[in-house]
């Protein structure tokens, strides 16, 4: 890829380089070769249903894991997105259903309550100056309760009503005429927001200074930033996406048992980043990566239920051993690429 | 080396190469017993290799170390220690949460059934710290400790071990004047009883005043030594060095400076409320502020940038006063500041030349929030040239960069502005002779053009040399001011160490 090319146009320049970057050129060949054993292992792999259901879920996963690594590049966790989504999740066709509250009010205060929710961490972190992990941690358990608190813990749903809005997240459009492949709407919306994630980091200032204050945060200070409000900004995106996928969620299933809905989301957020090559260290991140990376957790999964029924039960050790072992090759690959002079 | 008396440590024919880096190339080196050997040369010229293959930290791929006359092998610093070769780093490895004695027996504590052994502890810790000249509890906290005297500590780490020859790697970089003077008391104290010391130093004053005898690196390989102590001379140091000639820091020409552009008014900063700061810089005019480490002048820096929190005080700026804030309301107001820590506070490291040059103006340049990138390219194709960066690219991380051309890039960043004010805080800590050149160079130029210029330093040479005038501080108060006129070492440490000048000009 030539300096003119960058040069000409710059967007495509910068997504030229990062699909040729090593960190996700190893994380696609891992994708690769899972989906290549499960459809070898497993007539179904390839079926429409199948493959429209791993696109669908991958852009619910994607949703929430773009939110989660505007985080992770500060340098900072978010471990409450999985409450979050629960909250919202119970929340929604509780105001809904038991309340009859309208459908723009129940939706714009679920994604407004997402927002105060990540300004409030935002402010504790860069306000009080707590760590990240005990804020969203505290998050994570009280939002939960109060999930549990307000619904009695029974479990909410739309019942056979609210179709219309259900289909922002049910819907299938047949690009391929019928019978084909069928594009879930979940993915156009995760399409548009990995898009404008995209051009965020990538194009505008405010990216910019996300990055340069997730590697140093005090040269990005003395520099002229407000690192302050800009962290801010990060934990009030990852907190409304995660609303926003709570309540696709939900839309979805439609039924949400405040115990366990949405029950270790912010672990698979966390995990598709990191594999996307967000680096907890902060300052790094890809849109792409996160996608693949998202894409890898939902396969890895898929495959489980394919090929392995009777390992179901060890799912999560299965992924934890996956993502481990490419965290691991991450590592390696990075030592050695780094040996430079020491002199 | 002339008398017959066996070399404490000798390399002989020493090469070691990293990919596409050849570090050393045949280098050979002795020091005896009871000498201080100064080894300089430029950045990138071998000198951290070589000391770290000195102390078993790294293998050389050739070559031979001989310890009293036998050749030895290190397989790790323990190795070197066992031998009696230390290694002081540039950074100390000190912690910060440790007593003085915990800090010296870190892992070799005495202890008796798993237990700390603490009344003998301590009572050795008194003894090694006597020796560099540190009269103090051994319990006491090593936080509670200014910098100079952390080093102390450090050397009477490395004496515990026995240690025969101490290696130190720029020893005074963060040390105040008063606190090199204490340091080169206590080597030449080191000397006397027999130890030997390898001294690696960018400040060619301190070799004059301290070494025996000095070796020289260019470019891996050895550039010839300074035998004689009479023979060692600034001029020949670095035609050494460079191998060519340098002209020596050439003070400005005469000039008279244009109006007040920067005046400072009864400011106190939170390290030192109990004393108003007042000064002024006028257009073209370079102020220098000398003083020891400790004595607030970063803090007054830092404070009319907005980064530390005023306690009282204004800041005017051509007749405008500026919100003392935020370090964005400075930089609107035309204030630039280079700060003392070129990796931690100036610069991204892992971001590109580019990326780094364009962050201070990254908003005003954009469109709507989105960043201009020819706007961006444009400014590091100016800069670039312009301060003569040695970079294969504008995409280039920093972190790849010689200090001294990551120091240009934090200038360029700032000159993208278009300051009005430039202050720098130790702008050339850590940076080879010829960039340091370079930049002294670059600065009398920004004044040239009617900058108005206000530096931090440590370095007495930089003081005298850089200054139209200068400001000494002391505990956190203005000691004084000197004119050109009135600029010698001794006045300026007069003034540091709190003292009256004999003659006062004005």
């Amino acid at each position: 890829m030539s300096e003119q090319l960058a040069g000409r146009a710059p967007v495509l320049g910068r997504m030229l380089r990062g699909l040729v970057s090593p960190k996700i050129v190893g994380i696609i060949g891992l994708l690769t070769a899972v989906c290549l054993y499960t459809a070898l292992a497993s007539d179904n792999f390839l079926r429409v249903n199948n493959v429209e259901n791993i696109v669908h879920r991958t852009a619910l996963f994607g949703i929430l894991s773009i939110g989660v690594a505007f985080v992770i590049i500060t340098g900072g966790i978010d471990l409450s997105i999985g409450s979050v989504v629960c909250l919202v999740g119970v929340l929604l066709p509780w105001l809904l259903v038991e309340h009859g509250w309208s459908v723009p009010a129940g939706v714009g205060f679920v994604l407004a309550l997402g927002a105060v929710i990540g300004l409030v961490h935002g402010l504790l972190v860069t306000r009080l100056g707590l760590q990240p992990f005990v804020v969203t941690l505290c998050g994570l358990l009280i939002y939960r309760g109060v999930a549990r608190g307000l619904t009695q813990d029974q479990s909410q749903g739309f019942g056979t009503a609210f179709k219309g809005l259900r289909s922002l997240a049910t819907a299938r459009f047949p690009i391929f005429g019928d019978g084909g492949f069928q594009l879930p709407a979940t993915t156009l919306i995760f399409l548009v927001i990995a898009v404008l994630a995209a051009v965020f980091l990538n194009r505008t200032v405010w990216g910019r200074y996300l990055l340069a204050l997730g590697c140093n945060e005090q040269a990005a200070r003395y520099s002229g930033i407000d690192t302050g409000r800009m962290k801010l900004l990060a934990y009030v995106i990852s907190s409304t996406l995660a609303a926003l996928g709570g309540m696709l969620f939900v839309l979805d299933i439609n039924a949400a048992q405040p115990s366990d809905f949405g029950n270790f989301y912010e672990l698979y957020a966390i995990a598709a980043a990191v594999l996307g090559g967000c680096s907890l260290r902060g300052g790094e991140g890809s849109i792409l990566g996160l996608l693949v990376g998202s894409a890898l957790m939902v396969v890895l999964s898929n495959m489980i239920n394919l090929v392995h029924p009777r390992y179901q039960n060890v799912e999560f050790a299965i992924i934890g051993g996956v993502i481990l072992a490419g965290v691991i090759a991450d590592e390696l690959v990075r030592r050695v690429s780094r040996r430079r002079p020491a002199a | 080396m002339s008398s017959a008396v066996v070399p404490l440590v000798e390399v002989r024919g020493i090469s070691k190469r990293f990919p596409g880096v050849r570090a050393l190339e045949q280098v050979s080196l002795s020091a005896t017993p009871g000498e201080v050997l100064a080894l300089i040369g430029e950045n990138g010229a071998g000198k951290s290799t070589l000391l770290k293959i000195l102390a078993g930290v790294q293998p050389p791929d050739a070559g031979e170390i001989l310890v009293d006359g036998r050749p030895v092998r290190f397989r790790g610093v323990e190795d070197a220690l066992a031998r009696g070769i230390a290694l002081i780093h540039q950074e100390l490895n000190l912690a910060d949460n440790l007593d003085l004695a915990g800090n010296i027996f870190l892992g070799r504590e005495p202890r008796r059934a798993g237990l700390l052994r603490r009344a003998k502890m301590h009572r050795e810790a008194a003894t090694w710290l006597g020796m560099v000249g540190l009269d103090l509890d051994p319990a006491t906290p090593l936080v509670d400790l200014p910098i100079g005297r952390q080093q102390l500590v450090e050397i009477a780490k490395a004496l515990s071990t026995n240690a025969r020859l101490l290696i130190m790697d720029e020893p005074t970089s963060s040390l105040s004047v008063h606190e090199t003077e204490t340091l080169f008391d206590v080597v030449r104290d080191l000397r006397r009883r027999g130890v030997s010391v390898i001294w690696i130093s960018h400040r060619l004053g301190e070799v004059r005043k301290l070494a025996d005898r000095v070796e020289v690196l260019r470019d891996g390989r050895n550039a010839g030594g300074i035998a004689d102590r009479a023979d060692i001379d600034h001029d020949r140091m670095i035609r050494m060095m460079v191998g060519r000639d340098i002209d020596r820091l050439a003070r400005r020409p005469s000039h008279s400076p244009g109006a007040t552009v920067l005046a400072v008014k009864g400011l106190r900063t939170p390290a030192h409320p109990a004393h108003a700061v007042s000064l002024e810089v006028r257009a073209g005019e370079i102020v220098g502020i000398a003083g020891l480490v400790g004595a607030g002048r970063t803090e007054l820096l830092t404070t009319i940038f907005g980064i530390t929190p005023a306690a009282a005080g204004e800041v005017w700026l051509g007749g405008q006063a500026v919100t003392l804030r935020s370090p964005l309301a400075a930089i609107r107001a035309g204030i630039a500041l280079v700060p003392e820590d070129r990796k931690q506070q100036g610069l991204v490291l892992e971001m590109a030349v580019r990326e780094n040059m364009s962050l201070v103006t990254l908003w005003p340049e954009s469109r709507a929030g989105f960043i201009d990138g020819q706007a961006e390219r444009r400014l590091a194709a100016e800069m670039i040239p312009a301060l003569a960066i040695k970079t294969p690219g504008d995409r280039q991380a920093v972190q790849f960069l010689s200090g001294g051309n990551q120091q240009k890039v934090v200038i360029a960043k700032w000159l993208a502005m278009k300051p009005k004010v430039l202050l720098l805080d130790e702008p050339t800590r850590g940076i080879d002779v010829g960039a340091k050149a370079e930049i002294y160079d670059l600065i009398h130029r920004l004044a040239g053009s009617g900058l108005a210029v206000l530096f931090v330093s440590s370095e007495m040479e930089e003081i005298l040399s850089l200054s139209d005038r200068a400001l000494v501080m002391h505990e956190g108060r203005l000691a004084g001011g000197l004119d050109r006129g009135d600029l010698t070492e001794e006045n300026v440490m007069r003034l540091a160490a709190g003292g009256p000048l004999g003659r006062m000009s004005a």
